[in-house]
C-alpha cells in the first residue's frame, strides 16, 4: 500500500520534472508565431531578447524559438550545471559568456558546431572573437557581442581639475594623484566583484594566466604569479593604498550612485557599460553628456594591447533533442540586421558581427551617452579589431571566486599585489591538481 | 508495540479480580480476539502514519541516502567518477575553506545565542509583567520581524547598511562623521549578528512568553505573600520554570546558526566581497555543487556539517539533560 503510494509520488515527481524540461515549449516567454514548426528552447538574458526572439520567429517558418530567462550570468550557469548533472532539463540553446565555454566543453555539455556549418558564419567575426569560441578546429558557440575595454571618464571632473585623459597607466596614476591632491574624487575603482575585468587588465600587460587546450584535456599551465600579473596587481594595490581609487564593488546601487554623483573620475570598463549605466539612470538629467570615452591606458604606448571583458555567445547543449536545428538557431538568433541594430542602438550590446562593425550607421553613430562622441569609430571598433583572443581556464567560476577573495584582501590593505599573486597561484594549482589535471 | 504487549501480560497479575475468574476457554477466545483487534489497530495505525511516512521517506530519507551515496564518489573535472569511500570526508575535515566556515559559524553561535536569548527572555519577562494595551501592541511589534521573510529582511538590512543610502550614514553625517560599513570584512560578523537577532528574537520571545503564561499564578501570589520583589519573582520563579523552553530555543538557535545560509547569501552581493563563497559551510556546499560542479564533494561537506550539528546538539542536550526534562 505505502510502497505503491510512494511509487506514485515518485512517478508524479519525475513526471513533473519532465514537463518542466521538455514542455518548456508550453511556457515560453515569447509568442510562437508558427505553431506547427518544431520548437527550440533557448535560455538567454539580453535585455532586448523579446525583440530578438520575435524577429527570429517572424522570419522562420521551419523552426520557432521558445525563450526563457533562467537568470543572468552565474544563476543561469548554476541551473545549467545542475541540468548537466541531472542529465536532463537543459535548454537546446544557451547563452553563455565566452569565459564559461571551456568549463562546459570539458564536461561534454556543449555540441561541436563545426559539423553543423559553423564555418558559414565564421567570416562575420574577427579572428580574436572566433578564437574565444573555438578549440582547435572545433567551434562550441556562435559569438554575439563582445566587450572591448576602454576608459570611460567624467569630462566635467577631469576639466575641473585640469587633467587630460591619461593614455598610459603611469599617466593614470599621476592624474589620480593630482586630482586627489586638489581634493577631488577617487580616480577609479577596484571592485572585487569584477575579477574578469582585472584578469583582462593582467592580460593587457602580457600575463597568460591559463593555457589550456581541450585536445589535451589533462594538462593545464597556470601562471598567475608571473611578473606581468604581479605588476598589474601591485599597480592597483598601490592605487588603493594611496587612496587614489575606490574599493566599491561594481554594479551595486552604491557604485551606480557614485557614478551619478561624480564620485569616480574614470571607469575602466567594456563597450557594453554605457548601455548598462544608462539603464541604471546614469548620464541623464543634468549629467547628460558629462561622460566621454578614451582608449584604455597602455603599459607601453608603442605597443598598445587591446583586451576584452565579457560578451556572450549562443551554444548548443548536448541535451538538445535536434542538434542540427538547434545549431541553426544558434547561428541565426541575434544575427539579423534588425536585432543587431536594436541591440547597438540601445547600447545593450557591442555586436561582434563584422557586417555591423563595418556599417556606416554603426561606425559614425554619435553616441548620446558620450555627448555625441563617435565612440565606436574612435575607440571601440579599433579596440575590437586589435583583440587577439584569450585562453580561458576550464574552471572560471572557481578562479573568479578566488581572485575576488584576493582583491578583497588587497582592498583592505591586508596583502600586497605580489602576495596576492603568489597565494592565487598556490590555490589554483592545488585546485587544478585536485580536479585531476596535470599542472605544468 | 513492545510496551503494548507488556501491559497486556502484566494486567492479569496486577488485578486480583482477573485471577478469580475461573473459565479458561473464554480467556483464549478473548485473547485471540484481542490479538486480531491489535493487528487491525496496528494496520490502522500504519495507515494513519502513511501520509507522513511517504513524505518523510520521499523528501527526507531518500535524498539523504542519495547524498550519502554521492559523497562516497569523487569526480574531478579532468577525471571520471570513481568510488573513493570516505576520502571526501577526510578531505573535508582537512579542507581549510570548510574548517574556516565551521569556525565562523561556531564563533557566531557562541556570540549570537546568548545575545538572542538575553533579548528574547528580557522582552518576554517585561511583556509578561505588564498587562496594558501597550504590552499587547509591543508583543506584536517584537514578533513582527519574524513574520518578514528572511530574504526580504536581509535585503532590507542591505539597504539600511548601505554607505550611500543608509539612514545610518545620514545620522552620522549630521556629526560630520562617516558611518562604519557594517558589512566590511572586519564588521560583517556584527552586521550579521544584528540581522539574525532582529529576525529571530521575536519568535523566541513568543515561545518563552507562552511558557510564562502556562505558569500557575498562585505561585506568584505565594511568593508575594512571602515578600518576594518583582525581580525575585522573575529570576527565582519565572526563569527556572521556563528553563525547558530556553533549552528548546537554544537547540533551535544552535541548529539554525550552524546551518547559516540565507542572510549571508542575500547580503553577499552588497558586502563588497567580505562574504566569500566559503563563508559558512552551507554556502560553501552550495557553491561547490552549483558553481564548481562538485556535487560529490558538496554532499560530503553537507554530511560533515550534519555530523558537526549532531555532535553539537547531542553534547548540548547531554549537558542540559537535568533541566530540560522534556528533551532528554
Amino acid at each position: 500500500m505505502s510502497a505503491a503510494a510512494l511509487a506514485a509520488t515518485l512517478a508524479a515527481c519525475s513526471g513533473g520534472g519532465d514537463t518542466a524540461a521538455a514542455g518548456s515549449a508550453k511556457t515560453c516567454t515569447n509568442k510562437i508565431v508558427h505553431a506547427d514548426a518544431p520548437k527550440v528552447s533557448v535560455w538567454a538574458w539580453y535585455p532586448n531578447m523579446a525583440t530578438v526572439v520575435d524577429n527570429f520567429n517572424n522570419s522562420h517558418t521551419d523552426v520557432q524559438v521558445c525563450w526563457t530567462i533562467a537568470g543572468q550570468g552565474a544563476p543561469e550557469y548554476a541551473k545549467f550545471q545542475t541540468a548537466i548533472q541531472a542529465g536532463k532539463g537543459a535548454p537546446d540553446v544557451i547563452m553563455l559568456e565566452a569565459d564559461q565555454l571551456t568549463g562546459f566543453e570539458l564536461q561534454n555539455a556543449l555540441v561541436d558546431l563545426s559539423k553543423y556549418g559553423a564555418a558559414d558564419v565564421k567570416k562575420n567575426f574577427s579572428a580574436g572573437s572566433w578564437k574565444d569560441v573555438s578549440q582547435g578546429d572545433s567551434v562550441y558557440a556562435i559569438p554575439v557581442d563582445g566587450g572591448p575595454m576602454a576608459m570611460i571618464y567624467r569630462k566635467d571632473v577631469l576639466d575641473k581639475y585640469g587633467v587630460k585623459p591619461p593614455t598610459t597607466w603611469a599617466e593614470y596614476e599621476a592624474a589620480a594623484q593630482k586630482v586627489k591632491d586638489a581634493g577631488g574624487p577617487a580616480f577609479g575603482d577596484l571592485g572585487s566583484n569584477v575579477p574578469a575585468a582585472l584578469t583582462a587588465l593582467m592580460a593587457q600587460k602580457g600575463a597568460v594566466p591559463f593555457t589550456y587546450d581541450l585536445a589535451d584535456q589533462k594538462n593545464i599551465s597556470i601562471h598567475l604569479d608571473s611578473q606581468p600579473a604581479k605588476d598589474v596587481l601591485n599597480y592597483w594595490a598601490g592605487l588603493v593604498k594611496k587612496g587614489l581609487v575606490g574599493t566599491q564593488d561594481q554594479f551595486t546601487t552604491d557604485y551606480i550612485s557614485g557614478m551619478v554623483g561624480g564620485k569616480y573620475a574614470t571607469y575602466i570598463s567594456a563597450a557594453w557599460a554605457p548601455g548598462y549605466l544608462t539603464g541604471s539612470g546614469v548620464g541623464k538629467g543634468k549629467e547628460r553628456g558629462t561622460f566621454a570615452v578614451a582608449p584604455l591606458p597602455q603599459w607601453n604606448p608603442s605597443n598598445p594591447v587591446s583586451v576584452n571583458w565579457g560578451g556572450s555567445t549562443f551554444a548548443v547543449t548536448s541535451q538538445a533533442s535536434d542538434q542540427k536545428l538547434a545549431a541553426e538557431v544558434a547561428k541565426g538568433l541575434y544575427a539579423d540586421d534588425a536585432s543587431l541594430t536594436d541591440g547597438w542602438k540601445t547600447q545593450t550590446i557591442f555586436p561582434l558581427n563584422q557586417n555591423v562593425l563595418k556599417s556606416d550607421a554603426f561606425t559614425n553613430n554619435a553616441v548620446d551617452f558620450f555627448g555625441g562622441q563617435t565612440a565606436n569609430k574612435d575607440i571601440y571598433i579599433p579596440a575590437e579589431n586589435a583583440y587577439k583572443g584569450f585562453n580561458y581556464s576550464p574552471f572560471s567560476v572557481y578562479y573568479y571566486a578566488q581572485l575576488q577573495a584576493e582583491t578583497v584582501k588587497i582592498n583592505s590593505g591586508k596583502i600586497s599585489g605580489d602576495e596576492a599573486a603568489t597565494e592565487l597561484q598556490g590555490i589554483m594549482v592545488n585546485y587544478a591538481k585536485s580536479q585531476g589535471f596535470t599542472v605544468n | 508495540m513492545a510496551v503494548h504487549g507488556s501491559t497486556v501480560t502484566s494486567l492479569p497479575h496486577g488485578s486480583s479480580n482477573d485471577q478469580a475468574t475461573p473459565p479458561i476457554p473464554p480467556e483464549r477466545t478473548v485473547r485471540s480476539r484481542s490479538e486480531k483487534m491489535n493487528a487491525r489497530r496496528a494496520r490502522t495505525g500504519w495507515l494513519f502514519i502513511a501520509p507522513f511516512g511517504i513524505v518523510f521517506v520521499a523528501f527526507l530519507l531518500a535524498p539523504l541516502a542519495y547524498a550519502l551515496y554521492l559523497s562516497l564518489f569523487t569526480k574531478g573535472l579532468a577525471t571520471g567518477t570513481r568510488f573513493t569511500g570516505l576520502e571526501n570526508y577526510l578531505h573535508a575535515f582537512s579542507d581549510p575553506q570548510f574548517l574556516k566556515g565551521v569556525w565562523f559559524v561556531v564563533r557566531f553561535s557562541m556570540v549570537l545565542i546568548p545575545v538572542q536569548m538575553a533579548v528574547s527572555l528580557a522582552a518576554a519577562l517585561v511583556l509578561d509583567h505588564l498587562t496594558t494595551r501597550l504590552a499587547r501592541f509591543s508583543r506584536l511589534m517584537i514578533f513582527l520581524p519574524y513574520a518578514v521573510p528572511a530574504v526580504i529582511g536581509a535585503l532590507m538590512w542591505g539597504f539600511l547598511y548601505s554607505p550611500t543610502f543608509g539612514p545610518m550614514q545620514q545620522v552620522f553625517s549630521l556629526f560630520h562623521a562617516s558611518a562604519p560599513f557594517l558589512l566590511s570584512q572586519d564588521n560583517v560578523f556584527y552586521g550579521l549578528l544584528n540581522v539574525v537577532t532582529w529576525q529571530w528574537a521575536g519568535y523566541y520571545m513568543i515561545i518563552i512568553y507562552a511558557a510564562l503564561q502556562g505558569i500557575d499564578p498562585s505561585l506568584y501570589e505565594a511568593a508575594r505573600i512571602d515578600g518576594a520583589s518583582a525581580w525575585q519573582v522573575a529570576f527565582r520563579i519565572k526563569v527556572p520554570l521556563v528553563s525547558s523552553a530556553l533549552v528548546l530555543i537554544l537547540i533551535f538557535a544552535l541548529i539554525g546558526t550552524l546551518q547559516f545560509f540565507s542572510e549571508p547569501q542575500i547580503l553577499g552581493p552588497v558586502a563588497n566581497g567580505s562574504i566569500t563563497p566559503d563563508f559558512t559551510p552551507n554556502i560553501y556546499a552550495f557553491n561547490l555543487a552549483f558553481g564548481y560542479a562538485q556535487f560529490n564533494y558538496a554532499s560530503a561537506i553537507s554530511f560533515s556539517l550534519g555530523i558537526i550539528v549532531f555532535i553539537a546538539v547531542y553534547v548540548f542536550m547531554f549537558a542540559t539533560r537535568k533541566k530540560g526534562s522534556t528533551l532528554s
